[in-house]
């Protein structure tokens, strides 16, 4: 095609709008949703419409992003990116959103949440994850993370009649806020350490000149870790994930364990690849114990857990662990590493947390584990399916389909680095044994135990629910045999990439 | 014979159609579970139709006996397609010396084990066979994979269907016993993974990993250091999976509390991906570590314990599963002395314990099954001279334990002869200990044979014990002829193995000295 490549010049209004494309469609159209919503008082079916409306919108957003994505981009440095790492981000959010509203429609029907405008605060929330994916300037980044944060706040509040629920927004909300401060105040202090905001320049500046060792700059990365490390739930910052996820409407809690933690994680690589990278050997360290002590914090007390909610929550904190062996390794194939994960844990925490939603019903929430004693004899579809996602969640080749092959990815960016992270590589399948533990009882108590006498009968599986379901088991099994696409759609486009050096002599760049 | 499979083009499809045809069995089963339900007609033509696609699957394996090249030491009937291009992974599969009878014995052993389970397992019939059918697709691939990364994926996927065989089937601690299997199993292969992956980047070029047999096996330069830990890393994976004293510990669970078919499949074939792991990848890729005298003395005194402390647990065991259970123990330690050893003798006689042990104590569980399903206890003390009630049975087993026992004219002696042969000239000593072992197997199950079928007939209830059916007879009598075939007559069976392991014990044997010379193990 004649537009194969075009230019921008982020600095002019128009092509800054034009980079933007998929972004303000999205928040447009939520904006419209939103005005919709408020039209008619809350009724089941009025909740039923904005919600399809809002999935309609979220998939139209995807192909704005995907049709940008089709493109080659060459911009000038600015604020935003406009790369492979940005969309195929944006993709996984947007599939996550799609996923998670289609669960809602069912499960608020069903526990009675009828505010209509709780779709629509979903779609607010995946666009300012869509901004963290595209920033590239700290601020961009701030903002986007606050969007994003707001919205999710009030979501995990969303069931009003429920005290754990009320619970976990609250410690999500203080929490949120007080890691927000770590953020800002880390952001403040790289601004003094090197005069600027955007990624790039940052980045330029501490290689070209040498900033590295200053102790400004270096509580700086500091604080932006702690703050990061709040979002993704890595440990010791991972406290309020599990009430949190607990007392959430579960539609919502597949969204934050998937979306929230994935967009966490995208800021997070841009800003650790673009600006640090160069920093590699003074972040090691700090990486390095913050991966080891997730993936170990996170899978044994996981072993711990009786309710499924609870043991994923654990399971998202030590997946954080597992991404982060490839973050420490410090090479940019951590990126295509991460996106490759991020698809493959997304599909897979969706679709079990959708077999939590479709056998719940507004008496029985069946969250426990022991609800799904037998669960085989009585529903062999769903505890096939459920198995598949446990598998993959364990990372298993061939019924785990691309559990697997994301482990894998994630070892081969550790180890295919110019500093091998062979040790961290060794905790990572010694607590990957550790997650079998949990992983293979949700497996043992649906296909060895007998379902108990006199259990409540399961109820119909909603058909929103049941699509979730397949959908997500057929997509992970099949690229789990042939991933190649997938491998090289994580690679396609201008992926995340180090800066070069800007000394004090380089004319663009005045010096700080 | 030969030219007509050339004439078919035999060796371009043959490896492929085996792995596809379970799995294709195993797709059928499930269809026929979703037209026909699950009512006792439906389920006994389950049983049909998995019987047949593996009676199929054995007669199309048995050409390779034909069409494979004596002489050729390498790969043959390979197939190399692409697979994850961007990773440098390739669907590579061959079969040479060294796995062609362990592929003949799986495709040999697995429709014998569906005809053992064929009235025992009752509920979810279905699933049981497609799951039967998963099994053979991992372990063939484990044994023909030619790409380590193949292989690695092989060696997991056999696992979750023999998880849920033990866990589902199984006797009273099946779930105990099936999470205990799957988690050491696990534990111990992954840390091969991290192990394969360095070796695959290691051998890549221009930031493409590469995983074929080739590439790494012609790898040099790693630190001793280095080697080591890698060495180690493929051998616990294999250690566990043999399993070599003292990761044995999974074995007597899973084998007691297993279906009948899940122990013949355990025993017979299960055990054997462990050495034959260490043939294939722990010594020819570390032949520097593995023949280093430290290393290789440790190993052989483990395998040479195994020997001695199986044998010794068997003697005392009273019930007759968990005996068998730790005679593999017993056996398995003589393969790995075999395999150490490392002369041509022994590791012909290793691989000749693993096809004999395949059968004779594959036979050892079906016939367990057998008196099993009459009388449901396991404990020799229960019988006692049932030989008068059930001949047939009891002539059958006798046979069975005389060539596990290695008694001249079976199978048994002609592989432990080889075994000690071979190793005698390296390890004297060490032999010398393990032919204890010989002893000691006759004892336990000698003593076992004659509490059970011969003795005085005192438990009113034997009484009515009723004698091998036609089916049993039938399954049991392929065993019985391959345990005299290979006693009496092995030369064609060694002649296929020889040009292999000769190759593999000389190249081992001089690149260990090559890199001896550049080496000393130090820093640990």
């Amino acid at each position: 095609m004649q537009f194969s490549n075009l230019s921008l010049d982020l600095s002019r209004p128009g092509p800054l709008m034009l980079a933007l494309v998929p972004d303000l469609v999205l928040l447009v159209g939520a904006l419209g949703l939103l005005l919709y919503a408020a039209w008619r008082p809350d009724s089941a079916a009025h909740q039923r419409r904005v919600g399809l409306a809002s999935m309609m919108l979220a998939v139209i957003t995807l192909a704005a992003v995907v049709a940008m994505g089709s493109r080659e981009w060459t911009v000038s440095q600015g604020v935003i990116a406009v790369d492979g790492f940005r969309w195929a981000s944006d993709v996984v959010f947007l599939m996550a959103t799609v996923l998670a509203i289609g669960l809602s429609l069912d499960y608020n029907e069903r526990e009675g949440i009828l505010t209509a405008e709780s779709h629509v605060l979903v779609l607010f929330a995946t666009a300012g994850m869509m901004i963290m994916a595209a920033a590239r300037d700290l601020m961009v980044l701030f903002l986007g993370l606050e969007t994003m944060s707001v919205a999710v706040y009030v979501l995990a509040g969303l069931n009003r009649r429920s005290a754990r629920s009320a619970e976990g927004a609250l410690k999500y909300f203080l929490l949120g806020a007080f890691s927000t401060a770590f953020l800002l105040y880390g952001i403040a202090l790289v601004y003094g350490g090197t005069g600027s905001t955007q990624l790039q320049v940052i980045g330029g500046r501490i290689t070209g000149l040498t900033l590295g060792a200053t102790p400004m700059l270096l509580v700086g990365v500091g604080l932006l870790l702690v703050g990061f490390a709040f979002k993704m739930a890595a440990a010791p910052f991972h406290m309020w994930a599990p009430d949190v996820y607990e007392g959430a409407p579960t539609p919502i809690t597949a969204y934050m364990a998937a979306a929230v933690k994935a967009a966490a994680f995208a800021a997070f690589l841009r800003v650790w690849i673009e600006a640090f990278g160069h920093m590699h050997e003074i972040w090691h360290t700090a990486v390095w114990w913050l991966a080891a002590a997730t993936m170990v914090v996170g899978n044994l007390i996981a072993l711990q857990q009786r309710n499924l909610k609870r043991l994923l929550a654990y399971s998202s904190v030590a997946h954080t662990g597992f991404i982060l062996v490839a973050v420490a390794a410090g090479t940019e194939q951590a990126a295509t590493a991460f996106l490759f994960y991020l698809l493959a844990y997304t599909l897979a925490t969706m679709g079990a947390f959708a077999v939590i939603v479709a056998l719940g019903s507004a008496e029985h929430a069946r969250e426990r584990i022991d609800d799904y004693h037998g669960l085989w004899f009585e529903r062999p579809g769903m505890a096939i399916a459920m198995a598949v996602f446990m598998l993959a969640l364990l990372g298993f080749p061939v019924f785990g389909g691309m559990g697997f092959f994301a482990k894998w990815y994630v070892l081969q960016a550790a180890i295919d680095a110019p500093a091998p992270q062979v040790w961290l590589s060794i905790i990572l399948v010694l607590t990957t044994t550790v997650s079998a533990g949990y992983y293979l009882h949700v497996v043992m108590v649906m296909f060895m135990k007998p379902r108990p006498e006199g259990a409540v009968p399961l109820p119909a599986v909603p058909p929103m629910a049941r699509a979730v379901i397949v959908g997500s088991a057929v997509f992970l099994l099949v690229f789990g045999l042939f991933p190649d696409p997938i491998v090289r759609w994580t690679r396609g486009g201008g992926m995340l990439q180090r800066t070069p050096p800007i000394t004090a002599a380089s004319p663009a760049v005045p010096a700080p | 014979m030969a030219a007509f499979l050339e004439s078919l083009n035999y060796n371009g499809w043959i490896l492929p159609a085996l792995l596809a045809l379970p799995l294709l069995g195993a797709f059928l089963v499930w269809a026929h579970r979703m037209a026909a339900g699950d009512g006792d007609a439906a389920a006994m033509t389950a049983r049909r139709l998995t019987l047949a696609v593996l009676v199929v699957e054995f007669i199309l394996s048995l050409g390779l006996w034909w069409s494979l090249d004596q002489a050729n030491p390498s790969w043959q009937a390979v197939v190399d397609v692409p697979w994850i291009d961007v990773w440098g992974v390739r669907f590579a599969v061959g079969v040479d010396g060294l796995s062609l009878m362990m592929v003949l014995l799986t495709t040999f052993l697995m429709p014998i084990a569906i005809l053992g389970g064929w009235t025992s397992v009752r509920t979810k019939t279905h699933a049981y066979h497609a799951l039967m059918l998963l099994l053979t697709t991992g372990v063939l691939g484990v044994f023909v994979a030619k790409d380590l990364f193949l292989f690695y994926v092989m060696w997991e996927v056999m696992l979750v269907p023999m998880y849920f065989i033990i866990g589902i089937w199984g006797g009273e601690r099946r779930i105990y016993a099936s999470i205990k299997f799957f988690l050491y199993t696990m534990a111990a292969s992954l840390l091969m993974l991290v192990a394969i992956v360095i070796l695959g980047v290691a051998a890549g070029t221009q930031g493409r990993p590469d995983f074929s047999y080739e590439a790494i096996v012609a790898l040099e330069g790693f630190r001793p250091a280095a080697a080591f830990w890698l060495f180690t890393a493929f051998f616990v994976a294999f250690a566990v999976k043999v399993p070599m004293f003292p990761f044995h510990t999974w074995l007597p669970d899973a084998h007691v509390e297993a279906p009948t078919a899940g122990s013949v499949i355990l025993a017979g074939i299960l055990l054997k991906l462990g050495t034959y792991g260490f043939l294939r990848i722990a010594l020819p890729f570390f032949p520097g570590i593995a023949m280093h005298p430290t290393v290789r003395t440790t190993i052989i005194v483990l395998a040479v314990i195994g020997v001695i402390y199986g044998s010794l647990v068997a003697l005392v065991q009273p019930d007759i599963k968990k005996l068998v259970a730790y005679s593999s123990v017993a056996h398995l330690g003589f393969v790995m002395l075999g395999i150490f050893a490392l002369t041509t003798e022994s590791v012909q006689g290793a691989l000749m314990v693993m096809i004999g042990h395949g059968l004779s104590t594959g036979a050892l569980f079906l016939l367990v099954g057998i008196i099993y399903e009459r009388s449901h206890t396991r404990l020799i003390d229960a019988y006692g001279g049932i030989a008068r009630v059930v001949p047939l049975f009891a002539t059958i087993l006798t046979v069975v334990a005389l060539s596990s026992i290695g008694l001249p004219g079976t199978n048994g002696f002609v592989a432990e002869f080889l075994v000690m042969l071979g190793a005698f000239k390296e390890y004297p000593v060490l032999t010398l200990v393990s032919a204890l072992g010989v002893i000691l197997a006759a004892a336990y199950l000698l003593w076992a044979v004659q509490r059970m079928i011969y003795n005085p007939l005192d438990k009113p209830a034997n009484a009515r014990l009723t004698d091998l059916n036609w089916r049993e007879l039938g399954y049991l009598t392929p065993i019985l002829v391959g345990i005299l075939w290979l006693g009496l007559y092995p030369q064609p069976v060694l002649n296929r193995m020889e040009s292999a392991v000769a190759r593999l014990v000389n190249d081992v044997g001089a690149r260990a000295a090559e890199q001896r010379a550049s080496m000393v193990l130090g820093g640990r």
